[in-house]
């Protein structure tokens, strides 16, 4: 499983070495543990500031147990990235903060949520939309679709879990509904999109942004073409990815995977969020070649496979993403290992 | 002269003895009573029909499950059979331990297991792969529903189309459990700490069901039991 790549390592980088190299930059203190948490964003023509995003993902809360294991590992990611000295300038969070899209798991994520210091950024997970379509995540959270600038960076913020109406035909319930979506191998499972609504959005939103500004999109599902069976998929990535090409640097970043998970298509590249609830394997197939998997998770620890990260955006626009795994070596992934490597020129694995 | 005299004796011995089996053998499939003999066409299967006297006529339904009777005894097999068919429909063979009949329903075409020297016929077959199937099916109900745990979390959440279970490389010594532990054992752990539920007895039908379904998934792969 762990194709050659030693455990308890990260890209060559042992988690002292990163600590090093990550001393000075956004590094944090908890009970005297320093952890690593950022996602850098960084731009070719050196006029940006840098800066840095932490980001939570894939809670998957569940209500009526506030010692829930899954309760218990958002709070831990909430401690981090409160702890992380200097502080981010904002926290995004990657979607699925309910199992059930039930308004009792929503409002407990909302109040975890509320003791994050930095500001927070908002995306919406399937598990949070099935059940009643996102009407109590919007009453919540906002806007499901929106875009932000923050020093020179355009971010644009997806829903990508539209799917096929796969309900009304054969009168599911809500929760029917929200179970058939929570399934992540279910074989009947209709493939996640953007949709030509969104798209329009999207082509709209961005025909006011110069080519030369740095974009990041926000989607809950990888915005190309992964693993079908597992919806590690979104039928019209290839359109979205259309409108992002015309932009000199595009960075993707993706929640619902669960693991670390790399890819590049043209000038765009993709990055997975881990999850604070649990990991999810490696597909048996289209895992994207730039991908330095994860060694498999030790079942008989709750955090291991897991945590949270960051995000630094370099002063050229590109990107610097970190995975903290809570209990192993952290992992970079920068942007100068993401160019030397050649990506994949079509859209990932069709199944 | 003297030779040939044993020879007699011999030969007298063996038909007097030969005769007796026959004549035990029959008395041991002697029918209790009065009962309907049927006998397949090519004479090779005899049915004792229970509540039927010898001469009487069958109900419709009852004439119906003992041409079934007779046609898959028939295709699973050349020898002859002796068996006797009971009031409910159960089906015991009186010449041959190794036939094998389970329970036949009223108004169901008799099943049979046994392929006494032959290949499996289609019919065997079909039956083999709907009960795996069944309990592939069962097993891939329990393996997807959270009431097996308390906590709302289901065995697919870690484990999508049962993926790192690895079915084929137990048992294996288990570092965390400090022993050598079979697959039922790790479904155990599973169910006892992710999803916080009580333990299955490893015969309970759940068990069995779940094993079914995650094995199924590591259909051709080789058996490396001890593989980490």
């Amino acid at each position: 499983m762990n194709n050659g790549f030693p455990q308890k390592t990260t890209g060559g980088i042992k988690r002292r070495d990163f600590l090093r190299m990550a001393a000075g930059t956004a590094v944090a203190t908890i009970s005297g543990v320093i952890t690593p948490l950022v996602i850098k964003v960084a731009h070719g023509k050196g006029k940006l500031e840098p800066f840095t995003f932490a980001y939570i993902s894939d809670a998957h809360l569940y209500a009526g147990n506030p010692n829930h294991r899954f309760v218990k590992a958002i709070k831990k990611a909430v401690a981090d990235v409160n702890s992380l000295n200097p502080q981010p300038d904002f926290v995004f969070f990657g979607g699925d903060l309910a199992q059930l899209g039930q308004p009792d798991e929503l409002e407990l994520g909302k109040g975890i949520l509320s003791d994050v210091k930095a500001k927070i950024h908002m995306m919406v997970g399937e598990h949070d939309w099935y059940f009643d379509m996102g009407r109590k995540w919007r009453e919540f959270f906002g806007k499901d679709v929106y875009s932000f600038d923050h020093k020179g960076v355009h971010f644009v913020v997806l829903n990508s879990v539209i799917v096929k109406d796969y309900w009304t035909a054969p009168n599911m319930t809500p929760m029917e509904r929200m179970k058939a979506m929570a399934q992540l191998d279910n074989p009947k499972g209709e493939a996640f999109t953007v949709g030509e609504e969104q798209r329009k959005w999207l082509k709209n939103d961005l025909s006011k942004i110069s080519k030369d500004t740095p974009l990041i999109i926000f989607s809950h599902s990888p915005l190309y073409k992964y693993y079908r069976p597992w919806n590690f998929w979104t039928d019209d990535a290839e359109q979205v990815q259309e409108i992002l090409f015309p932009f000199e640097k595009v960075t993707v970043i993706h929640g619902h995977t669960h693991q670390t998970v790399t890819n590049k298509i043209k000038n765009i590249t993709f990055h997975g969020l881990l999850s604070t609830a649990w990991p999810w394997p490696y597909p048996p197939q289209g895992i994207p070649k730039l991908t330095i998997q994860m060694d498999r998770a030790d079942p008989f620890n709750q955090f291991d496979g897991c945590g949270d990260g960051r995000v630094d955006i370099l002063s050229s626009g590109e990107v610097n993403k970190t995975y903290n795994f809570w209990d192993r070596n952290p992992m970079e992934v920068t942007f100068e290992r993401v160019s030397k490597e050649t990506g994949s020129e079509t859209p990932g694995p069709s199944y | 002269m003297n030779k040939n005299y044993w020879l007699i004796i011999s030969i007298l011995v063996l038909v007097v003895f030969t005769f007796a089996i026959f004549i035990s053998k029959a008395a041991q499939f002697e029918k209790e009573g009065n009962l309907l003999t049927v006998k397949s066409c090519d004479g090779k299967k005899t049915i004792f029909v229970e509540g039927f006297k010898e001469g009487e006529k069958m109900s419709k339904e009852k004439a119906q499950v003992v041409a079934n009777l007779l046609m898959d005894l028939i295709k699973i097999c050349n020898q002859e059979v002796i068996a006797k068919l009971k009031e409910d429909n159960s089906v015991i063979v009186l010449n041959d331990a190794s036939l094998i009949l389970p329970d036949l329903k009223p108004g169901k075409t008799p099943v049979l297991l046994a392929h006494g020297g032959q290949p499996h016929t289609k019919k065997e077959i079909k039956l083999f792969e709907s009960e795996e199937k069944r309990m592939i099916d069962e097993g891939y109900k329990v393996f997807h529903d959270s009431s097996l745990g308390t906590n709302g979390i289901s065995c697919d959440m870690c484990h999508p189309d049962a993926s790192n279970t690895h079915a084929e490389t137990y048992p294996k010594f288990q570092t965390q459990l400090k022993k050598v532990a079979t697959l039922r054992e790790m479904i155990n752990w599973c169910i006892e700490n992710p999803l916080e539920g009580a333990k299955l007895k490893h015969d309970d039908p759940k068990m069995i069901a779940l094993e079914t379904y995650i094995t199924s998934t590591r259909k051709g792969k080789v058996l490396e039991p001890g593989k980490h």
